[in-house]
C-alpha cells in the first residue's frame, strides 16, 4: 500500500467537512475521487498533503505516519499535487516553475539536473516551446499543464490531481487524459484524481471513491460505482446517464 | 552545437566552456562595472568631496542590495531594516570605545549581532504575511530605539562618542576616512556578488517561489520558514557591519540617528526605483536616488522637502513602474534578461 487513509475526519468550527474517510491505495493504481461540489474532496487532498491537519484519523504514506506533518516535508517524502485553482509562480518563467518542483521535491535535485529534468517534463506535457515565457502569460489550459509539470518534476511516488480537466475544451481534455495515462504507464506513479468530467474519470480510474457531505458514499470499480443506487441518487442523477458515461469512455 | 565535428576536440571544448561561463555570469557584468567605477572614481579625481559623495552612494547600494534579498527575492517588506544598521553600530561602537576592540573585530561583532537578531526575529515574526510583517518590523525598530535610549551602558539618550585617539591606530583621522571608504568598497562588492549568487542559486529559486506564492512553494517542498529566516539573516548581516563602519567614521552614535525610520523607507525607495528582485536594481536605485537627493539638497526650492520628494517618488514608482527601472527594461527588452539579472 502506498497510501492508507484511516478514519480521517476534518471539522471547521461547526462544519463537518470530512467524516471517517477510510481507504487503501495500492501502488500503481489510478483512483478517482468524485462527489458533488462541497463534498470534501479538496479538503481530503489538503489533509493528505499536509495543508490541513485532520481532526481525527491517520494518514500513512509508504508505511510512515504523516498525519500533521508539514506540506514541505511530505513533498520531500515523494508526494506532489496540483491545485484546482491554478497557482503559477507568475513572474518566473515556465522553466523556472518546473525547476522549483524538481529542486525541492522528492529527488532534491541541484539546479543543473533540475534543468534537465524540467526540460524532459516540459516535453512530456507539451510546454517546451513556452519554456522561456513568464508563467503568468499562459492560458488556462497551459497553466493546468504547468501545474502538472511542476508536480511531476518532483518525481513523486504519489500524485494528487485536483480537477486538472476543469475549464479545458474537449480537445485539451483528451490531451490531458492521455498525459495522465502516460504518467501511470511510463512513470510508475500512483495517482488520485478529483474530477467532475465523468466520462474521463470513469475511463481512466482503476477504482473510484465517492464522497458526499464529507462521508464516503461508495467505493469500487467504475462499473460498480456507476451502478450504485446511492451514488446515482446523490451525484449522477440519471441511471442511464451512468451507463452512457461508461460507454462514451470505452 | 551537437553538429560540431569530432576533430575540434580540445579547442572546441574550451570555447564552449568559455561561452557557458560568460552566459552563467553575464548578469554579474554590469553590477560589477558600475560598482567598480564608483569605487575608483575618488582615486581618479583625488578629491575628498568625491570620496564623501561616493561613500554615501556605495553605502546606499550595499544597504539596498541587502534589503533586496528580503524585499525583492523573498517578497517580504521590512520597513524597519535600519534596526540592523543601528544595532550593529551600537554593538561596534560600544566594543571599540569601552572594550577597546579593533575596528575589524567590532565590525564582525556588529554583523553577527545583526544576524542573530534577524534569526530570532525571523523565527518570531516571519510567520506574519504582507502588511502585518511590515508593521511588526516598524514596531521592532521603535522598540529597539526606546530600549537603547534607556540603557546606561550604551550611554542612554546621549549615546557614545569615540575618543579621537582611536583613529591613531588607523593612521590618523584623515587616513581613517580613506580606510573607511575602502572597507565600504570591499563590503559593497561582497554584498553585490553575494546577491548575484543568491539570486542564481537553488536557495534563491526557493526564495523567488516564496515571493510568488508561498503556499504553492510549500506544497512543492520549499521549506519556507527556514528559507525566509535565512534570507532575513543574510539581509541583516551587511547592514550590521556597515553600521559599525558608518558610526566609526562618524565618531559618535546616538539613538535617533541610529534608528531613523525614514532611512529604512529610503532603502525601500532605492530598491523599488531600481527594480526589486534583480541584482542590478538596487545599484541603479541607490545611485539614482542619491543623485536625485544630492540635486534636491543643493536646490533652494527643494532642500527642505527632499524627504517629501522621496515619498512622492515611491508613490509614483508603485503606481506606474512597480518593477522599477531594471524590471521595466527586462519586460520591455526580454532579450536582455540574461544580462539584466
Amino acid at each position: 500500500m502506498i497510501l492508507q487513509v484511516e478514519g480521517v475526519s476534518k471539522q471547521f468550527g461547526g462544519l463537518q467537512a470530512l467524516e471517517d474517510v477510510t481507504f487503501d491505495l495500492p501502488e500503481g493504481q489510478i483512483m478517482g475521487l468524485i462527489g458533488p461540489n462541497g463534498a470534501g474532496k479538496t479538503t481530503l487532498f489538503n489533509c493528505i498533503s499536509g495543508v490541513y491537519e485532520p481532526t481525527a484519523g491517520r494518514v500513512i504514506f509508504r508505511g510512515e505516519d504523516i498525519t500533521g506533518v508539514k506540506p514541505y516535508y511530505i513533498a520531500k517524502k515523494g508526494m506532489a499535487r496540483t491545485h484546482q485553482i491554478v497557482r503559477p509562480l507568475e513572474e518566473l518563467t515556465v522553466l523556472e516553475n518546473v525547476m522549483v518542483g524538481a529542486c525541492f521535491g522528492q529527488e532534491d535535485y541541484g539546479l543543473r539536473e533540475a534543468r534537465h529534468v524540467a526540460e524532459e517534463i516540459m516535453g512530456f506535457v507539451g510546454l517546451s516551446e513556452r519554456a522561456e515565457q513568464l508563467a503568468g502569460s499562459l492560458n488556462v489550459g497551459q497553466k493546468k499543464r504547468l501545474e502538472m509539470a511542476r508536480s511531476l518534476a518532483a518525481q513523486p511516488y504519489l500524485l494528487l490531481l485536483d480537477e486538472v480537466l476543469a475549464g479545458l475544451n474537449p480537445s485539451e481534455i483528451s490531451q490531458m487524459v492521455d498525459i495522465v495515462k502516460a504518467i501511470r504507464s511510463e512513470r510508475d506513479t500512483t495517482i488520485i484524481m478529483i474530477e467532475h468530467v465523468m466520462h474521463a474519470v470513469m475511463n481512466v480510474s482503476d477504482r473510484i471513491v465517492v464522497l458526499d457531505y464529507g462521508k464516503q458514499l461508495a467505493e469500487g470499480t467504475p462499473q460498480e460505482v456507476a451502478e450504485n443506487a446511492k451514488v446515482i441518487e446523490a451525484y449522477l442523477g440519471d441511471p442511464k446517464l451512468a451507463e452512457r458515461l461508461l460507454q462514451e469512455g470505452g | 552545437m551537437s553538429e560540431a565535428p569530432a576533430s575540434s576536440s580540445t579547442s572546441g571544448r574550451t570555447a564552449v566552456d568559455f561561452n557557458a561561463l560568460t552566459r552563467r555570469y553575464a548578469g554579474l557584468f554590469l553590477p560589477l562595472i558600475i560598482v567598480l567605477g564608483l569605487i575608483a572614481w575618488p582615486s581618479i579625481t583625488g578629491k575628498d568631496i568625491t570620496r564623501e559623495t561616493m561613500f554615501t552612494v556605495l553605502l546606499s547600494i550595499a544597504l539596498a542590495s541587502s534589503l533586496n534579498i528580503l524585499l525583492g527575492y523573498t517578497g517580504y517588506v521590512s520597513f524597519g531594516h535600519v534596526v540592523f544598521f543601528g544595532l550593529g553600530g551600537y554593538v561596534g561602537i560600544y566594543l571599540m570605545s569601552v572594550q577597546g576592540w579593533s575596528l575589524w573585530l567590532a565590525m564582525a561583532a556588529g554583523g553577527l549581532a545583526a544576524g542573530l537578531l534577524a534569526f530570532i526575529l525571523g523565527k518570531a515574526i516571519l510567520r506574519l504575511r504582507g502588511g502585518y510583517f511590515a508593521l511588526a518590523t516598524i514596531g521592532i525598530n521603535e522598540a529597539m530605539r526606546a530600549t537603547i535610549n534607556n540603557m546606561k551602558i550604551f550611554g542612554g539618550p546621549v549615546g557614545m562618542t569615540l575618543n579621537f585617539q582611536i583613529y591613531k591606530d588607523y593612521g590618523g583621522a584623515a587616513q581613517a576616512l580613506w580606510l573607511s571608504f575602502y572597507i565600504l568598497s570591499a563590503v559593497t562588492l561582497v554584498v553585490v556578488i553575494g546577491s548575484f549568487f543568491i539570486r542564481t542559486s537553488k536557495f534563491g529559486l526557493g526564495l523567488l517561489a516564496i515571493r510568488e506564492d508561498e503556499d504553492a512553494a510549500e506544497i512543492m517542498g520549499v521549506v519556507a520558514p527556514n528559507a525566509k529566516t535565512w534570507a532575513y539573516v543574510l539581509s541583516a548581516i551587511a547592514p550590521g557591519i556597515l553600521g559599525v563602519l558608518f558610526f566609526f567614521k562618524n565618531g559618535s552614535i546616538e539613538p535617533a540617528p541610529a534608528f531613523r525610520l525614514h532611512f529604512s523607507i529610503e532603502m525601500i525607495v532605492m530598491v523599488m526605483l531600481g527594480g526589486q528582485g534583480t541584482v542590478l536594481g538596487p545599484i541603479v536605485g541607490g545611485l539614482g536616488y542619491q543623485s536625485l537627493r544630492g540635486f534636491l539638497l543643493t536646490n533652494s526650492i527643494f532642500k527642505n522637502i527632499q524627504l517629501a520628494v522621496a515619498g512622492g517618488l515611491l508613490l509614483l514608482i508603485v503606481l506606474f513602474v512597480p518593477r522599477g527601472v531594471v524590471g521595466w527594461l527586462r519586460t520591455r527588452f526580454p532579450k536582455l534578461r540574461r544580462v539584466l539579472i
